[in-house]
């Protein structure tokens, strides 16, 4: 991204041709290259292989507290997408990209799937509408509801878990698939749901996030997004219900958001309800914090049914060490 | 790098109608800002209808393989 996209995209959530676009996308390197105006770069993955070929159009630098607090609404160092930008030189190259090359999908080449894939498969389904979730964590029941009642509306559902760089204490890559395969397996219809991976690094933007979560999802093909509480939130940056409100201003995404509150097991309506069904307390709804779920599992121990499905639970706890460290 | 603004005309009385409309409504700023949505849903409405997919026939049925042999399809 140039400089004169990123200037609008910090200040009006648009590229320069006014197309919705949230958070910036930036080459960043130690010292400008020994080039010209109009050469062409190869630019290398971190294993040197080659991965796409820019047409250059020189440097630029960018203020970082600016960035953070555009972006982010906040300049806290805590905030791990604040730090990465902190943590960044600051130099920026601008450029046309011109050939972009196929990622290596390592591990995960059978559940990685390119948005033409995805477009492909979806019509030879048969899908008109397709509803995607993106996810970073395995699957609990309430994520189960989330996604089974959007897809009560739709025709497919796309279940799009986020893979690569992540937080200490967050389930490992392999652990999500292994998670959403026995889920899958055992409590979808085959030709209703979708699985495959996205290698792409959590930003933590929270609403502007979850514009640019859309935006990828509509490139797979999908018609609409599920966009729950605290969608790419961290900590207590943003209003739990903000990711949906951000939608009002984008009437041109070409993807449809669908809004959910929070799903939960009730123990006095002894379901799974939400804020929206459901008049009881706090105090009624079965809940684990992502600590005691650690702890949990770290014991060899399984959450209760109506918490998460059993299948998942096994498929968790059959890795020595779920979490990232 | 700031956006830069051009002027269209609309009738006064389309203006004064919309200042009402907005003046009830929250979200909007100005006139401006209303009509610049409203356009930009209907020009978004006209373009996803012109997109053809980005693929050819012969693409098709390679993927498809592929879709095959992962067992997708
Ligand atoms: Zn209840």
């Amino acid at each position: 991204m140039g400089e004169s996209d990123y200037g609008c995209v910090i200040d009006q959530m648009r590229l320069s041709d006014d197309v919705p676009w949230t958070l910036p996308v930036l080459l960043q390197v130690e010292e400008g290259p020994d080039a010209k105006d109009g050469d062409e770069l190869l630019l290398r993955s971190e294993e040197g292989a080659p991965a796409a070929v820019i047409g250059y159009e020189g440097t630029f630098r960018i203020d970082k507290k600016e960035y953070a607090s555009k972006v982010f609404g906040t300049e806290d160092q805590a905030h791990p997408g604040v730090a990465k930008v902190y943590s960044s030189t600051g130099l920026a190259v601008s450029g046309r990209l011109k050939v972009v090359g196929r990622q290596d999908p390592g591990t995960y080449a059978e559940y990685t799937l390119s948005p033409k894939e995805t477009r492909v498969l979806f019509a030879e389904k048969g899908w008109q509408t397709v509803v995607a979730f993106q996810t970073r964590n395995a699957p609990h029941i309430n994520h189960e509801y989330l996604q089974k009642s959007a897809l009560a509306l739709v025709d497919g559902l796309f279940v799009n878990p986020v893979l690569g760089k992540k937080k200490p204490g967050d389930f490992k890559d392999e652990v999500i698939v292994d998670a959403y395969k026995a889920l899958i397996g055992q409590y979808y219809p085959r030709n209703s749901v979708v699985m495959s991976v996205l290698h792409y690094e959590m930003q933590y933007a929270g609403p502007k996030e979850a514009i640019m979560h859309a935006i990828m999802r509509k490139n797979f093909g999908c018609t609409h997004i599920i966009i729950g509480r605290d969608h790419a939130g961290v900590g207590n940056y943003y209003r739990p219900y903000a990711a949906q409100e951000i939608f009002g201003e984008f009437p041109d995404l070409g993807i449809a958001p669908m809004f959910f509150r929070e799903f939960y097991y009730c123990t006095k309506c002894a379901g799974i309800a939400s804020e929206k069904t459901c008049p009881h307390g706090e105090e009624d709804r079965l809940n684990f914090s992502g600590t005691k779920l650690r702890k949990m599992f770290g014991e060899g121990e399984v959450p209760p049914k109506e918490f998460m499905r059993p299948e998942v639970a096994q498929a968790i706890l059959a890795h020595r060490q779920p979490f990232v460290e | 790098m700031p956006t830069k603004y051009t002027t269209v005309s609309i009738p006064q009385p389309l203006h004064a109608k919309i200042e009402k409309l907005i003046a009830k409504k929250r979200g909007f700023k100005s006139v401006s800002d209303y009509v610049t949505y409203v356009l930009r849903e209907v020009v978004a409405m006209h373009e996803t209808k012109e997109v053809p997919e980005p693929f050819t026939s012969t693409d098709v049925e390679e993927i498809k393989q592929r879709l095959k042999a992962l067992g997708y399809l």
